[in-house]
């Protein structure tokens, strides 16, 4: 492993492994994740990248036999401790998917049924938040005429920036992006890329994606993963001129994956 | 010759066809043609007493065969009333039934328990009327109907239709039977359509903090209400023409009772009794119209049903 040391880092794991059944998924893990930076997990199809993510916010736990041992130290407290309030721990770390997953309600309902799950806010006081959320996801001026209608009618890249703005309504501090973009086109992928951008602002984003480019363009750090294992972490702009293993180099360059 | 031999198969092949495709049209259409001559059959039956009452067949409550005087109101009023209570408790416990069986159940226990619902619904319905006659009645004269008359028979404005002599027959218990009767059928569906939301919807929740309760009242439910309102109109369908099991437990009277623990009828458990002894053409055209009356009323029910699963049906393919 190749892990570069990070200054400020929001998240720390430390030998993390994880289990589906008998299988062994993840293989002592250690990395850390820089605050208010974008880092991008990359690597072939099943080398675990998702995996890792969904430890972020025990996402597994909905799963029986699925199960992570070692350390991930959110702000000091550890995220795999059994006493940790998931509900909390959600509100804490958002996620969007792989696919626009609007819920089966209006565009503003959309936005405040997270809020509602922690907050009791003002009639008023919602609607702020709302055009809030919808305006950091970029997503303001294309429905703010149409809030009472159903999400499920926006296009796409509407549906998915719609997600986003569910995402941080809550105010987490972490969001977790599993691939954003594979089910979008190319115009909506780059309003994402864009808005991922500005969001790195307010909150500390992790990205798996299945496209080297867009870890290129967006991330501040990349961490590729072969098989489970954390093969090389560092800046990103480092990993992809001058990686410093040989797996990771021939990965990027094409030669393999 | 090969060539001839050929053309000959060739033929013989079309004209099996032909057949086999006539068959098989006449068969469909055959079901269609029963369909109507069972309306048409049962409108021409039910003639004399249109004649004889007109609109007021569906408003009297007279039914007097002494004096050939017949009116629908009370097995109108049974029917609906009885499979009204079944589907206000059928409906919680199934949700409840099918919940459990999507996110709470252990992997294990999804199959046998899946199973056993299934199972709920293939015995007889004479086996539920003879359980409910036998088993539940008595144990609902003794322990439940006395409760019932002090704690809610006593209140003011529900009171009347609570208060009552314990026979443990009546329409309250022919309700309840229902309800167990049509609990399979409703959990079932219920349990296919909470199947179908995708994963990654109900992780969206999930990831936002949501509880299971939360997840599957503000986003299963939203999300699949078309197929779950099909589900519970097919068991209201199947209610309302239920009739053996109401037939040995709603205690058969033509009384017109405020309070449900007091015996009443249904539209088929009056046409299962009365049948064999009327005698008269009125007596019998009445009977005949009571059948059309629940052959309507069933009849619109499904057709809402069907309505609602093909609108999910449609729903489903623009998602894919």
């Amino acid at each position: 492993m190749d892990i570069e040391i990070i200054a400020n880092p929001k998240i720390t794991i430390k030998d993390l492994n994880f289990f589906y059944g008998n299988y062994r998924a993840l293989k002592d893990i250690n990395l850390s994740i820089a605050e208010k930076m974008v880092t991008a997990f990359i690597g072939p199809s099943g080398c675990g990248k998702s995996t890792l993510l969904r430890t972020f916010n025990r996402m597994y736990q909905l799963y029986p036999k699925q199960k992570a041992t070692g350390e991930i130290m959110l702000d000091g407290e550890n995220i795999l401790d059994p006493k940790q309030d998931l509900n909390m721990l959600r509100a804490k770390i958002g996620m969007v998917f792989q696919k626009p997953t609007p819920f089966p309600m209006s565009i503003y309902d959309n936005i405040a049924f997270g809020v509602k799950l922690y907050e009791n806010l003002s009639k008023h006081d919602m609607e702020a938040r709302v055009e809030w959320a919808l305006r950091k996801a970029a997503l303001w001026g294309e429905v703010k005429d149409k809030l009472k209608q159903s999400g499920t009618g926006l296009s796409g890249g509407q549906q998915q920036r719609l997600c986003i703005a569910r995402a941080i309504a809550v105010k987490p501090q972490v969001l977790l992006l599993d691939e954003p973009t594979s089910a979008l086109d190319p115009i909506s992928t780059a309003h994402i890329e864009k808005l991922i951008d500005e969001l790195k602002e307010d909150f500390t984003i992790v990205i798996v994606t299945h496209n080297m480019q867009q870890a290129a363009r967006i991330s501040d750090y990349t961490a590729y993963m072969y098989l489970g294992d954390l093969i090389e972490l560092g800046e990103t702009s480092t990993v992809f001129t001058n990686p410093k293993r040989k797996e990771t180099e021939d990965y990027i360059t094409g030669r393999f994956g | 010759m090969p060539m001839f031999s050929h053309e000959a198969r060739l033929k013989r092949q079309a004209v099996y066809d032909l057949l086999f495709r006539s068959l098989t049209r006449v068969s469909a259409f055959g079901v269609l043609a029963l369909l109507v001559a069972i309306i048409v059959s049962l409108v021409v039956g039910s003639m004399p007493a249109i004649h004889a009452f007109g609109f007021g067949f569906l408003t009297s409550s007279d039914w007097n065969p002494v004096n050939d005087k017949f009116g629908a109101l009370i097995p109108i009023i049974g029917t609906l009333i009885t499979s009204g209570i079944a589907l206000l408790i059928a409906i919680p416990v199934s949700f409840g039934i099918a919940l459990f069986l999507t996110e709470l159940s252990p992997r294990v226990l999804r199959r046998p328990l899946g199973i056993a619902i299934e199972l709920l619904a293939g015995i007889p319905s004479i086996i539920y009327g003879m359980w409910g006659l036998f088993v539940f009645a008595p144990l609902f004269a003794d322990h439940v109907e006395p409760w019932i008359n002090k704690h809610i028979g006593t209140l003011s404005y529900i009171g009347p239709f609570f208060k009552g002599p314990p026979m443990g027959i009546g329409m309250l218990t022919a309700g309840i039977i229902l309800a167990i009767m049509v609990i399979p059928f409703i959990a079932s569906v219920m349990r296919d359509v909470f199947d179908v939301v995708p994963a990654l919807l109900k992780e969206s929740a999930y990831g936002l903090g949501a509880t299971t309760w939360e997840v599957m009242w503000q986003v299963v439910l939203p999300y699949t209400k078309v197929g779950v309102a099909g589900g519970i109109m097919l068991g209201l369908g199947r209610a309302l023409g239920e009739t053996m099991a109401i037939t040995f437990v709603i205690g058969n009277a033509h009384e017109l009772s405020k309070s449900l623990l007091m015996p009443g009828n249904s539209i088929s458990s009056a046409l299962a009794n009365e049948f064999t002894e009327a005698v008269g053409e009125l007596y019998t055209s009445s009977l005949i119209e009571l059948g059309l009356i629940l052959f309507f009323i069933t009849f619109v029910v499904l057709s809402i049903a069907r309505y609602m699963l093909y609108k999910l049906g449609q729903r489903e393919g623009q998602a894919a």
